[in-house]
């Protein structure tokens, strides 16, 4: 499902250009997907080279909570669950069923956020801020990236709810959405690394 | 701009909108990469006037002509603007005029971002630029090491311009990258297979690839050190566990496919001008393109290259200097096959073709001075010297600005429809080899002298020598920027009253050529079927001198071609994208909070209705019989 790109069957053909277009967009987003790879890679190169460099004030590792961070884990990769149902009914042409998933995987995504907000708030009020080592600073900015590529998610799926669907599903909307899944099962997917590699990797030390 | 937009011929076809909105909003790859050849230009002349206030002031021993602070920002922001600001933008804006026509293609995969791509790099250069007026450019180079580009020691606010800056401007290359490889992937005529791409085509291809995959990194970095700078992070602050090598990994594995990217498309201007005017097809197509590949990968593992002196010992050097010395053979294929391509050549020097050949010699004087760098024992000796500068300059003006002034006199006619004068280009080529030898030679004598860079003035206690060689230099510099008035003015006075070009002034070989000049806003009135490598040579020499049409006269979709051609519309969204940016860049600078929230207000309300809009496009009729 995630590796085909198939347009409902229930349209009209389209004229070359808009397919040429359509085409152009899904190819140039999954290009678009492997600069982000180096993107992140280099946020987690960071990461790793400073993560043990505390200089003596307080360590992420006295700080994780294990069970909030499931939760989060949880609320993302359920949100790419339901972004792959609000595919198959996008692709059955159920223009209702689709949005109520979507909607569900914004949701999902802003529990995620929310989540998040209430990680960082509880770990700065301990003393864990950008400011305080090099090794917070690494956690902030990669988390943070992450989390700042959630809420884009976030935006991005929500203009696509209210703005994009006036005339039911059309081949137009149909890679929009596409595009967006990609996206957001790429955001899902880093996320899984970041899990591994920031918050298990503490807890093996 | 109005001097060429009145013989280019790419206007929009609306008529209810303004001049400026049509430039504005335009989505056309012809006259968006005219503006980036416009800016580009203007950003080039920046940083030469720079570069000549660095000779001025280098001409004597102890010279005053500027104080110290200044020489930092000058040679800071010559290096910035003619990497980031002059050399790339002049490269992508060629590539935007040309690789779709060379690949048979309407347009780009992506127009409107092609335009977002354009005007974060003129907002972000020009937000660079501004850093002159408003508390002192940048002053760390333009690889602004770490901990010399930290607050404690910086505390201006240069710095922070270049942080922005070039994050704008980057964020604008990386879109571009994408769209390239997009459009040279998905676009490309039918028969246009890969292997019968031109080679400028083939280098596009593989520079967007490195463009992909280096900016990132730099991307990454600039954040990183914006924290440092403007939100209290510690990731080059050795104090709270900060590493300061850390920037140069990160800087230099963007860096050094940073060059790459400055070079290879060169080499495809260099591999189409020389096989034009040879009347040859191009040696070795195949080892050119697989050479390309080569030096694209190779420029992922040599970045260590730059840290010989960091301490890494014998081993890590030894591994960076070896896959250095290799990118010597792929490179060295490259040059022969050019020597190839004229051996038995008719050659014509026009003033294209002595770009091309007196690229060769110039190139590989700085491949050679390339190979001793990479030598990591001697390198500790060259290194921070004068001998690097030298070495850098034979490759990027006897490179990469070789191959845009051979690609500026071969494509002028197809971007503009006028050939620009032979007699003033040729002043130019000689003024420009005499004066850039005489500047730049002298400098390999001066770094092993042991003149260091960037330091703003020498001792006359360092010899008589030295002293010499340095005025010799300051007056090569001065030819080299009277070749460069030749060139302005043969622009001014073409655009003015230039000889007409017709759609193949030179007899050429890829597929631009077979549509008029200026081309027109469809490029191609029917999709071309590509019968063979050297596109339009085949039909001009095997067939009979016209483009065979990729759309059979009983297709289902002939009406299409009978209501006219599809084409995408423009938009004012890209501009406020990066309008709204650079405010909030400027807030960020001067720490305006409000000036950062409208700016991001505005490029998200932007990028929301880029999201949501659907390009209708629009029908655009052909006239007369191009491309049938």
């Amino acid at each position: 499902m995630i590796g085909s790109h198939e347009m409902p069957a229930a349209h009209p053909p389209v004229s070359p250009e808009q397919a040429k277009a359509q085409d152009n967009r899904v190819l140039g987003f999954w290009i678009f997907l492997s600069g982000e790879c180096a993107f992140f890679a280099s946020l987690i190169g960071t990461y790793l080279s400073l993560d043990t460099h505390t200089v003596g004030t307080v360590t992420l590792a006295s700080l994780i909570d294990l069970p909030l961070t499931g939760l989060m884990t949880l609320s993302l990769l359920s949100s790419s669950l339901t972004m792959v149902f609000a595919f198959l009914a996008m692709n059955k042409g159920e223009l209702q069923a689709m949005k109520i998933w979507l909607w569900v995987t914004a949701l999902l995504g802003a529990i995620f956020l929310d989540l998040q907000i209430f990680e960082f708030t509880h770990y700065m009020a301990s003393g864990f801020t950008m400011g305080s080592s090099a090794s917070a600073s690494a956690f902030f900015a990669l988390v943070g990236f992450h989390g700042l590529h959630v809420a884009f998610g976030l935006f991005w799926i929500i203009s696509l709810l209210v703005y994009s669907f006036k005339d039911g599903i059309t081949p137009a909307n149909t890679s929009k959405v596409w595009i967006a899944g990609l996206y957001w099962h790429f955001v899902d997917v880093v996320w899984v690394i970041i899990f591994t590699v920031v918050y298990l990797m503490q807890k093996v030390h | 701009m109005a001097a060429i937009a009145e013989v280019v011929g790419t206007e929009p076809r609306r008529h209810s909108q303004s001049y400026l909105m049509g430039w504005l909003t335009t989505a056309d790859h012809k006259r968006i990469g005219i503006m980036y050849l416009l800016a580009a230009t203007f950003f080039f002349a920046v940083g030469g006037l720079e570069a000549l206030m660095i000779r001025i002031q280098l001409s004597s021993p102890g010279n005053t002509f500027v104080t110290p602070a200044l020489y930092d920002q000058l040679f800071t922001m010559h290096g910035t603007t003619m990497i980031f600001l002059a050399v790339m933008p002049l490269f992508i804006g060629f590539i935007n005029c040309i690789v779709p026509l060379q690949i048979g293609a309407r347009d780009v995969a992506f127009p409107r971002l092609n335009a977002l791509s354009l005007w974060l790099f003129v907002l972000g250069g020009i937000l660079l630029n501004s850093s002159w007026f408003l508390g002192g450019a940048p002053n760390a180079g333009w690889f602004n090491y770490a901990p010399i580009s930290l607050t404690p020691f910086n505390p201006g606010p240069g710095i922070d311009f270049y942080d922005i800056g070039l994050q704008l401007a980057g964020i604008g290359t990386l879109m571009t990258g994408v769209n390239f490889i997009a459009t040279i992937i998905n676009m490309r005529a039918p028969g246009m297979s890969l292997m019968r791409m031109p080679l400028f085509t083939w280098t596009t291809f593989i520079t967007s690839v490195l463009i992909l995959f280096a900016f990132p990194p730099f991307t990454v970095n600039l954040f990183l050190l914006m924290f440092d700078r403007l939100m209290g992070a510690n990731f080059f602050n050795i104090a709270k566990g900060g590493n300061v090598l850390l920037w140069q990994h990160l800087f230099w594995i963007f860096g050094h496919p940073e060059v790459y990217i400055l070079i290879l498309p060169a080499f495809g201007i260099i591999s189409e001008v020389i096989a034009t005017f040879s009347r040859k097809t191009l040696f070795g197509y195949d080892s050119m393109v697989l050479a390309t590949i080569a030096i694209g990968f190779l420029a992922f593992t040599v970045w260590v290259h730059h840290m010989f002196v960091d301490g890494f010992g014998p081993y890590v050097n030894s591994l960076f200097a070896i896959t250095t010395m290799a990118i010597a053979v792929p490179t060295g294929v490259k040059i022969f096959n050019w020597i190839f391509t004229m051996w038995g050549g008719k050659i014509k020097f026009t003033t294209a073709m002595l770009f091309a050949t007196g690229f060769i010699p110039l190139f590989v004087i700085g491949g050679i001075s390339g190979v001793m760098l990479a030598m990591a024992p001697a390198d500790f000796q060259y290194n921070d010297s004068y001998f690097v500068v030298a070495h850098l300059h034979y490759v990027l003006i006897g490179g990469s600005l070789m191959g845009v002034l051979a690609g500026a006199y071969y494509w002028f006619p197809k971007i503009t429809g006028r050939l620009l004068n032979e007699t003033l280009g040729k002043w130019h080529f000689w003024l420009l080899m005499i004066g850039f030898n005489v500047t730049f030679f002298p400098m390999h004598f001066l770094g092993l002298l042991g003149m260091p860079r960037r330091v703003a003035t020498y001792s006359a206690a360092m010899g008589q020598a030295v002293a010499f060689w340095n005025l010799v230099a300051t007056i090569g510099a001065f030819i080299l920027a009277i070749s460069f008035l030749f060139f302005f003015y043969n622009l001014f006075k073409t655009l003015r009253s230039g000889e007409q070009a017709g759609p193949d002034p030179w007899d050429a070989r890829a597929l631009e050529w077979a549509i008029s000049s200026p081309a027109p806003v469809y490029n191609f009135a029917k999709t071309p079927l590509v019968r063979g490598r050297d596109a339009w040579w085949v039909e001009k020499t095997e067939g009979d001198g016209h483009l065979r049409s990729a759309e059979p006269e009983a297709d289902p979709h002939e009406e299409h071609a009978h209501h006219g051609i599809h084409m995408p519309t423009g938009s004012i969204y890209p501009f406020l994208i990066a309008l709204g940016l650079m405010i909030a860049g400027y807030g960020a600078i001067f720490g305006l909070l409000l000036l950062v929230a409208i700016g991001l207000v505005l490029a998200f309300f932007s990028i929301h209705r880029m999201i949501v809009d659907e390009d209708p496009g629009e029908i655009v009729q052909p006239v007369g019989g191009d491309g049938e």
